[in-house]
């Protein structure tokens, strides 16, 4: 019976070697568990089989303890703390065995039980360690479907960063092209302009060198009549040549104002908003969009009406910007009447009319052409960024959504239009004084 | 010799005065003006017959001078027909051979070269 602690501590210790033989741990304690292994063999067979009884059944109860102490404290063999602590009944029930042999008569009835009681320690060791295995076994199961799936998690959170990444470089580009749209849209129609640019440039610099020319020709008059002696002709040759300077003056001015007007539509908006008279750009851009179209189409004409209402207040307003409204307005209901006089008779005369008006509050602009009009159907989209009628090419389908973002996001106006198809178009814009 | 100046820009009458000065002084030429084709029409049913050139800018807002070219040919050519000159800021050849076609009699371009407008007149008063 005094064989079956020292077994015990072998198999413990062959236990432990044989689970660590795959980790990293082994070089650590392979020369420790190799003796271990055949140390308690050697112990056995040499010191223990010798002995009495109840000296070597004491010793076996030490040994056994003392691996399991061991192991114990040795933070390396944490995972196999529960299987050693099964061996601490076989310990106990070697140590009394021992101690019961020692003082007993040798009754077999009693060696029996004790026999019993040791076997059973024993036993116990093994239903406990199956137990263990079946139970590791589980947890490995659970370990490796656990890192299966934290495998699986991580493959599918780096999808899931990829994709974010490439959404948002995406958006990134998006929000790209848009400015490059809008800064296109901002040159399409500073194009459309250039030419009513150039018109409206073209008359006041023609004024300017006429008038200088023909005062130049007066001065010569007016000496030949201070020669004469006419002192009355004189003075209204001289009076003339006063109200030239001013001429020359006012249509350099003009031609200064539209310069102005010109870089200040092609600069980036500074969003600053400044007192501004609405009628004075608003003239001025119908001015320019009227004569874009006539550079463009030589044919083209339309009578231009202004009920400019005289009274009418400063507003704050970005004046760059409201003038893009404008002359978006103005370009599309010029392109209206256009293509109405391709189909509608000789009678057809081509109307745009510019309205302003002041309210309590508001001051209210309307522009209202008689060309082809909106379909019903497609009102709702007009505000659309990129919804355009025009043939690809022709229109960039932005400018009404910026306008519509001007007036309403900018300026917190409203922007509206009635239409009927074939008969007119009238846009309104309302902006709080 | 009356002369019809027709142009949007009322600036181009005090031009007109200042340049036929010693001719309208003289009485040789005498100058009025309508600031439209429409205000020309006007103009024209009163006075047809005594004006003898119209000089009329094409581009204008409403009637353009194309048009009110049109209308003097069909409503006022009895003989003798006034002689139209038409003035564009556009020198290009699409409008000239309109104009031609409507029956101008000749074609300006602006900048007006005054010099050469006077030599014009001195022919047809000649």
């Amino acid at each position: 019976m005094h064989l079956f602690p020292y077994l015990a501590a072998f198999l413990l210790a062959q236990h432990i070697q044989k689970n660590i033989k795959t980790t990293e741990l082994y070089p650590k304690w392979r020369s420790i568990l190799l003796f271990a292994n055949w140390g308690v063999i050697v112990f056995y067979l040499v010191v223990a089989s010798r002995s009495d009884n109840w000296f070597s059944d004491i010793t076996g109860s030490l040994v056994l303890w003392g691996y399991v102490t061991y192991i114990n404290r040795e933070s390396d063999f944490r995972p196999f703390w529960p299987f050693a602590n099964t061996h601490y009944p076989l310990i106990l029930a070697s140590g009394i065995y021992a101690v019961a042999e020692f003082f007993s008569d040798g009754s077999p009835k009693l060696n029996m039980y004790y026999q019993f009681m040791i076997l059973g320690a024993f036993m116990w060791i093994f239903g406990r360690g199956a137990a263990f295995k079946k139970q590791q076994k589980q947890v490995q199961i659970v370990t490796e479907k656990n890192s299966e799936l934290e495998t699986l998690v991580a493959l599918r959170t780096a999808e899931l960063t990829r994709q974010k990444n490439e959404l948002q470089q995406t958006v990134q580009e998006l929000k790209a092209t848009q400015a490059q749209l809008i800064q296109q849209e901002k040159l399409a129609s500073l194009g459309e302009l250039t030419a009513g640019i150039a018109h409206e440039i073209q008359n006041p610099l023609n004024f300017v060198n006429n008038f200088s020319e023909v005062s130049a020709e007066l001065i010569d008059e007016l000496e030949e009549e201070l020669n004469k002696g006419d002192k009355e002709e004189a003075i209204a040759i001289a009076e003339d040549i006063k109200q030239n300077l001013e001429k020359i003056r006012h249509h350099g001015k003009r031609a200064d104002g539209i310069v102005k007007g010109m870089l200040q539509h092609s600069r980036a908006s500074t969003g600053q908003k400044e007192p501004t008279d609405i009628n004075v750009v608003a003239d001025e851009y119908l001015r320019l969009a009227y004569h874009g179209l006539r550079a463009k189409d030589k044919m083209f004409n339309a009578e231009l009406i202004a009920n400019l209402d005289g009274n009418l207040p400063k507003i704050n307003i970005v004046p760059q910007d409201i003038g893009r409204v404008l002359l978006n307005l103005f370009t599309n209901a010029f392109y209206a009447t256009h293509q109405k006089r391709k189909t509608a008779g000789a009678d057809y005369k081509p109307t745009v009319a510019l309205t302003t008006a002041t309210t309590d509050n508001e001051v209210v602009i309307t522009v209202k052409d008689n060309g082809t009009g909106i379909p019903e159907e497609v009102r709702d989209k007009i505000m659309q960024p990129f919804f355009t009628t025009k043939p690809t090419g022709e229109g960039t389908g932005l400018g009404l959504s910026l306008s519509y973002d001007i007036v309403v996001k900018g300026h917190g106006g409203t922007i509206n239009v009635e239409s009927e198809e074939g008969e007119y178009t009238q846009f309104t814009i309302s902006l709080p004084r | 010799m009356k002369i019809l100046v027709v142009d949007d820009e009322a600036d181009v009458q005090p031009l007109f005065q200042q340049r036929f000065r010693k001719e309208i002084r003289n009485g040789e030429i005498s100058f009025d003006f309508a600031l439209s084709g429409e205000q020309a029409l006007v103009y024209l049913q009163e006075k047809h017959s005594e004006v003898v050139l119209i000089l009329s800018d094409i581009n204008m807002p409403g009637m353009s001078g194309l048009e009110l070219l049109s209308h003097i040919r069909h409503d006022y050519n009895m003989p003798p027909p006034p002689v139209v000159m038409m003035i564009t800021a556009y020198g290009d050849e699409d409008s000239y051979q309109q104009a031609i076609q409507k029956g101008a009699d000749d074609f300006l371009t602006k900048p007006l070269d005054f010099n050469l407008l006077k030599d014009k007149l001195k022919t047809l008063i000649a």
